[in-house]
């Protein structure tokens, strides 16, 4: 296969897709963290102390492996995509620009102070370290979606006279309506994956019957988070998202739904498979005019269809879309099922009594994962075939004289790595979780 | 706005080099240095909380560098592509060795991740300094804005020849000698007397080195002299390099340690800014023709897209300063290990 093409973009998709594993954790702990020591000082209960100092491990784990894999995202824009960066340069530097010198900075100061500077700080001051190390993170992911909102629905940008994008309304750009609802989604999404992650961790410490106090704070502290930001997470921000994609990019929307013919009263696929071949949705299961009213607010509402649209400016991995899209709204309304149902049993006192829910907690661990996962599927196949929607093409932003031999042996380089970083850093996780919390008075100091 | 913006972007990349530098230099030589765990465990509380801030100057460097000059940043980054992706894996495994050696107590893993810092850090530092004499020595940019050189080459032109590899190496002294002047300052103790020995053996290979390399550069870029000689504002750069060996000499038998690592830094700056002002405008010099040369009034964004950055960049960097301010301060003292 010597289609460059393809390889500068799987490997864009691989890198991608595996550094946001860890921010999606690191951003929802950050606030978990905050809540934890916020809690400790207002109660005084060294419990609170406890939990978050064993969540700061986790944290500055999980933070170095995402730092790591951050770094080649930044780089690859000039490597790969040269071309991209020669024409939007002028634009999207100005963000690319700003997390460095705004979030970056920020995060990476205050992570050492918070790692390392408990006891010489004082609580106050740690307190202060974390909320500030919460913005940074929080500050960063703001940046990088108002970079991909560009990429998904420009504003804010003139065509200078040599066909390059040039700054042209810097508050237009930088507060796009879609890069606010799109990190609000996002960041109620990154909230899901830490809150489930902690309460699949107290679930196990529960069912194995150890650190009894830390399982059962730990529980009502995620299902507590995870209902919240569930809800959230569907509605409003989810619902607004769907409504951005129907106004500016409908042929991608019909694509999420496998709606190959358009119609009034177009009805929502719950199930079903998309047959690109007959143009049609093979065994569905389907809502009528339920998506005229999503996307429109009527159910009168015409939704236009894929062959509406002319063939080029289609996306063209229909199946890759419609699931990505379907294993989302899935997975989301599963976990909000659960989320309630452990957050009723929570309220009640009653959490750790039945092994059967604390079983379904600790294996739904990857669920979020896979869910933030094949959201971000959705938003950037769904993108295609434009890299800047409507301005260029993808296949139009690559380095023109990296070869496919260049690529595929970085790919390999890549796959390489991140496969040894995986397993260290999922043994050194296990490791932490085996370990558990541990009261102030047994470990001193010993963070990281 | 564009020779302000060369300027930031020039002083950003050459404050990463300052800062990572020494972290970086104290990575190579961690094997060197310290010869019993509490040794090793002593360089990473002197190093561990900074190197993660350090290296993102990098980043905003290089962001900056997108944002005010994207022609020259897709440019660069796609004909250097072999050479980056290394430094990128180079990266990696240097912040995983820092951030992961001491989760886990056995002496084989923590032997790995030293060695892998070790093997990263070297690596890195050799990148870098070829870098810096690709973009003296000029790439083969043609009228496509762009351009491909092979790793090496037994034949034609590469990114690694004799001229690039020596500024490498050189590189590599200049960052080992920073290295061990910033652990001589921040450790006490047996540690103490051995840095500063291997600190004087490094400062008595830097001199020649870098002597041999100017002259070498001076033969490989006359058109470098010729710019320098008519920019007198530039000229004090040249005399704080020239100041800057006899100095390092002379504070050497000092008792002082801060001294010369400062010394050291101004050094590094210097000399990097000396190179920057020589070859202002050019950002890559093109080896097949001077029309094909990136240079920075062509490469930058529009007047307007320079001026919201600057008018950003002038908070953030007094905030990035004075978070540094706080954290080094917060460090003060000689590095303790942190107990197991």
């Amino acid at each position: 296969m010597s289609d460059a093409l393809f390889w500068h973009r799987l490997q864009f998709a691989f890198t991608v897709t595996y550094h946001y594993l860890f921010p999606q954790l690191t951003m929802g702990l950050a606030l978990l963290i905050v809540i934890l020591k916020v809690q400790a000082m207002r109660t005084g209960d060294a419990r609170y102390e406890d939990a978050s100092r064993f969540w700061a491990k986790i944290f500055g784990l999980t933070f170095a492996v995402g730092v790591v894999t951050g770094i080649p995202l930044e780089f690859q824009f000039g490597t790969n995509w040269s071309r991209f960066s020669r024409i939007s340069g002028g634009v999207i530097g100005q963000t690319l620009g700003m997390e460095g010198m705004f979030a970056f900075f920020l995060e990476s100061t205050t992570l050492g102070l918070f790692l390392y500077g408990a006891k010489k700080l004082g609580a106050r001051a740690h307190l202060a370290v974390a909320i500030l190390l919460w913005l940074g993170s929080w500050l960063s992911g703001y940046f990088i979606i108002a970079t991909n909102a560009f990429m998904q629905h420009p504003t804010g940008y003139s065509v200078a006279a040599n066909g390059t994008l040039q700054l042209a309304d810097f508050w237009a750009f930088v507060l796009n309506r879609w890069a606010l609802w799109e990190y609000l989604h996002n960041m109620c999404a990154a909230v899901v994956t830490g809150s489930f992650v902690v309460a699949a961790t107290a679930a196990y410490w529960a069912l194995s019957g150890e650190h009894a106090e830390q399982a059962k704070l730990n529980l009502h502290l995620g299902v507590g988070a995870a209902l919240i930001a569930c809800v959230l997470q569907i509605f409003p921000t989810g619902d607004r998202q769907g409504k951005l994609v129907a106004d500016h990019q409908p042929v991608a929307l019909a694509s999420m739904e496998g709606l190959y013919h358009g119609s009034a009263r177009a009805p929502l696929a719950l199930i079903g498979q998309p047959d690109s071949s007959r143009r049609e949705l093979e065994n569905p299961i389907v809502v009528p005019a339920a998506l005229s009213f999503l996307a429109y607010g009527t159910f009168g509402s015409t939704v236009r269809g894929i062959d509406d649209f002319p063939a080029d400016e289609r996306p063209e991995n229909i199946e890759l879309l419609y699931y990505a899209y379907h294993v989302m709204v899935g997975l989301g309304t599963l976990l909000l099922a659960l989320a309630f149902f452990a957050a009723v049993q929570a309220w009640r006192q009653r959490i750790t009594e039945s092994r059967v829910l604390l079983w379904i907690l600790m294996l739904t661990a990857p669920l979020p994962y896979i869910a933030n996962t094949a959201g971000w599927i959705t938003a950037e196949v769904g993108r295609q075939p434009w890299l800047i929607y409507g301005l260029l093409r993808t296949s139009e932003g690559t380095s023109p004289k990296v070869t496919a031999g260049d690529t595929i042996f970085t790919l390999l380089g890549f796959c390489g790595l991140y496969l040894v970083v995986g397993l260290t850093y999922l043994y050194l996780f296990g490791r932490e979780v085996a370990h558990g919390p541990t009261p102030r008075a047994s470990a001193p100091a010993e963070v990281a | 706005m564009v020779m302000l913006w060369y300027a930031i972007v020039s002083v950003m990349l050459a404050i990463y080099v300052v800062l990572d530098g020494f972290d970086l230099g104290a990575g190579a030589l961690h094997r060197v240095l310290a010869r019993t765990e509490a040794e090793r465990q002593t360089l990473f509380a002197a190093t561990g909380p900074l190197w993660d801030g350090n290296e993102v100057w990098l980043i905003a460097g290089g962001g900056a560098l997108f944002c005010a000059f994207p022609t020259a940043y897709a440019a660069g980054f796609s004909g250097f592509y072999l050479p980056l992706m290394l430094v990128l894996w180079l990266l990696i495994g240097r912040g995983l060795a820092m951030e992961l050696r001491n989760h886990h107590g056995n002496p084989l893993w923590r032997q790995f991740w030293d060695t892998i810092l070790v093997v990263s850090c070297v690596l890195v530092s050799v990148v870098l300094g070829a870098a810096i004499g690709n973009v003296i020595r000029g790439v083969p940019l043609d009228e496509s804005g762009s351009f491909h050189l092979p790793l090496f080459s037994s034949t034609g032109d590469a990114v690694l020849d004799l001229y690039t590899v020596s500024t490498g190496v050189l590189a590599l002294l200049m960052l080992a000698h920073h290295g061990a002047r910033f652990v001589a300052w921040k450790v006490d103790g047996p540690l103490h007397r051995r840095t500063r020995k291997v600190a004087r053996i490094l400062l008595y290979a830097l001199v020649p080195a870098l002597l041999a390399v100017t002259a070498a550069t001076v033969l490989e870029q006359p058109e470098m002299v010729g710019a320098m000689a008519v920019r007198a504002w530039a000229w004090p750069l040249v005399g704080v390099v020239v100041l800057s060996l006899p100095a390092l000499l002379w504070l050497d038998r000092s008792v002082h340690d801060l001294p010369a690592f400062l010394v050291s830094g101004a050094l590094i700056v210097a000399l990097l800014a000396a190179t920057a002002a020589a070859n202002f405008p050019l950002m890559l010099r093109s080896t097949i023709a001077h029309k094909y040369d990136v240079e920075a009034f062509s490469a930058a964004a529009s007047v307007h897209g320079l001026r919201a950055a600057f008018a950003w960049w002038c908070i953030g960097m007094p905030l990035a300063t004075a978070y540094f301010v706080f954290l080094f301060r917060s460090l003060r003292g000689k590095a303790r290990p942190h107990r197991e």
